[in-house]
């Protein structure tokens, strides 16, 4: 899968209240949230974004709540992919786990400006900067994130361990838990 | 090499003798928490999920705080729901009246225990690190997975270690240490790390102020904050009705490894203020005193306890707010609030014209009771003050502990309580 789009670039810390603030919680509907992707940070993104750009972001992206919509709502936007110098943790868990693309690369971020156009291949970890003819390479995930990623996020991942228990369990007889 | 408190927690969670920062784990969770935010998601997520069952709905919880009660339509479609989900699989519910904000209510219900691991599908699940239990905030998919199979995939964290010595003075508490010490670290200066935090300075503070540190660990980008037990932790445990296992006694090995040991002296200290818009922008309240304020904001999952009431009130007493001042309070939990009331605590902050609410973490994330106008400023001892986290995106949160809260609203302005 090789992403393509126009570079969005926002700095350090951008926390979950400026990705979705929390007034626009009350749903889960990722169509409503989408309205108000990166409202706080830049109240015009959602009318400048096009489908498949990217955000290109500093150090701690993503910072804050544990809040799932964060990733959900900038996926929802038409948001293809974030590249950051880091990112924080729950985030990253969560991005992974519902499959949107994060790379972590400080060089692409130093050499990427706003309005660049920017190829992404994910699985590679490739990021080639069309504008300026660059090319970076993301650190390679752990091959336990790999699989999960693979799999397009942490759902699948959970249902292939749930039939493997069933089938275990169908073999030896026993059940988990009580509910 | 020895293992860190942290280490010994994951590796007792995946049947290891050992483990060491880097590896991946999957580890056994002993509770799995929910507010209304995350559960409607978890509802969803986990009505999609293929034969899926609660493996053991007496290890999951669902506490309504967010926006409860409910601040509008939506807000209340989305905890009925939380609701239906939770009658449908028998698992415990908190809801209005009986709720607290969870992080508050959780250990005062004898839920969490030393050792114990707890994925919380809200950040500041490292809250129970005060008490020696690794929580640690993941999203809502985390949280089904937890669910459904009773474990969940970990990174197993470095340790930083936070030493701090000294006597801390008068009107200094957790919430000073912590501020402090992000506003030395930065905002990632622990990302990914369990922080653990020792010294003698601790000694003379209680442990409400190890759950304020406990609870501002992920504001430094950590993945929890610990304090071994001790006897203070276990008889807390002990009145709350929680189980004590051997790990109640858990501490880190002498020889075990730091990515990075931190060590200040407390007895220099003054309250802190966290300015907008990072909680590592500190300064000593000295430096910011006299600043105007239009809000004050008295309790939150970071300081909510009966012991923080207690310290507002001892500012409050015989004295009225500024009258440019709105002073909001929350108890963090229907027991915090009887308690409260039982001690004329209550009598106290009404006297002084502050409002009193039901428990509900509302304003600190700009949901509901005390929502910010355009330009107004406020004294909060919640724990993040990003650029619009109260209300609106030019409103400003200034972070303290609950004297110098209380002091400001009197002062009007940004105050110790020494100034008034």
């Amino acid at each position: 899968m090789i992403l393509r789009g126009k570079a969005w670039r926002f700095g350090d810390h951008v926390d979950t209240d400026a990705i979705i603030p929390a007034r626009h919680c009350n749903t889960s509907d990722p169509a409503i949230l989408a309205q108000h992707c990166m409202e706080d940070a830049d109240p015009e993104f959602v009318t400048k974004v096009r489908w498949g750009d990217l955000i290109v972001a500093g150090l701690n992206f993503g910072c804050g709540s544990s809040r799932e919509v964060a990733p959900i709502t900038i996926r929802a936007a038409g948001v293809s992919a974030v590249v950051a110098k880091s990112f924080a943790r729950i985030f990253f868990r969560n991005s992974i786990n519902i499959g949107l693309p994060i790379l972590e690369c400080p060089e692409a971020v130093e050499g990427i400006a706003q309005g660049d156009t920017v190829e992404i291949d994910p699985s590679q970890g490739r990021i080639v900067n069309l504008t300026r003819g660059t090319e970076f390479r993301a650190a390679p995930f752990p091959d336990f994130l790999q699989r999960i990623i693979d799999r397009g996020g942490l759902m699948p991942y959970v249902e292939e361990q749930l039939a493997t228990r069933a089938k275990n369990d169908s073999l030896s007889g026993v059940t988990h838990g009580s509910g | 090499m020895g293992m860190t408190l942290a280490e010994k927690i994951l590796a007792a969670h995946c049947g290891e003798k050992e483990v060491r920062p880097g590896q991946f784990i999957n580890a056994r969770v002993d509770l799995v928490l929910a507010s209304e935010l995350s559960g409607v998601l978890i509802v969803e997520e986990f009505e999609k999920l293929r034969g899926a069952k609660i493996l053991d709905p007496q290890k999951v919880v669902f506490v309504m705080d967010h926006f409860t009660p409910a601040k509008d339509i939506q807000s209340a479609e989305i905890v009925k729901r939380c609701r239906e989900f939770a009658r449908k699989h028998g698992i415990l519910f908190y809801d209005v009246g009986r709720a607290g904000i969870q992080h508050i209510l959780l250990p005062e219900q004898g839920l969490i225990s030393p050792g114990d691991l707890i994925a919380g599908a809200d950040s500041h699940t490292c809250t129970y690190g005060a008490l020696g239990a690794f929580g640690t905030g993941v999203g809502s998919t985390d949280a089904v997975a937890a669910m459904a199979l009773g474990e969940l995939w970990l990174r197993v964290p470095e340790s930083a270690l936070f030493l701090y010595h000294g006597r801390p003075p008068k009107w200094v508490g957790g919430k000073d240490l912590i501020l402090y010490t992000i506003g030395a670290i930065g905002v990632e200066g622990a990302r990914y790390q369990a922080m653990e935090f020792r010294g003698e300075a601790l000694e003379f503070l209680g442990v409400p102020d190890r759950f304020t540190m406990a609870n501002m660990a992920i504001e430094a980008g950590a993945k929890t904050g610990l304090f071994a037990p001790d006897e203070k932790a276990r008889e807390f445990v002990r009145r709350a009705g929680g189980r004590l296992t051997e790990a109640a006694h858990w501490s880190s090995d002498p020889d075990a490894g730091y990515a990075a040991v931190h060590e200040y002296d407390t007895s220099g200290f003054e309250p802190f203020i966290a300015e907008p818009f990072l909680p590592e922008n500190v300064r000593p309240v000295s430096e910011v005193a006299g600043l105007e304020i239009d809000q004050v904001v008295i309790g939150m999952c970071t300081n909510g306890t009966l012991e923080d009431l207690r310290a507002a009130a001892e500012i409050l007493r015989g004295r009225e707010i500024h009258p440019r001042v709105r002073a909001i309070i929350i108890p963090g939990s229907q027991k915090v609030y009887l308690d409260a009331v039982r001690e004329g605590l209550i009598e106290v902050f009404v006297t002084a014209h502050c409002a009193v609410s039901t428990s509900t973490c509302g304003p600190c994330l700009g949901g509901h009771m005390g929502v910010l106008a355009q330009g107004e400023r406020c004294v909060s001892t919640s724990n993040r003050n990003f650029r619009g986290r109260m209300g609106h995106p030019e409103s400003e949160v200034y972070l303290a502990n609950p004297y110098v809260a209380a002091a400001s609203a009197v002062a009007g302005s940004i105050a110790s309580p020494d100034m008034l």
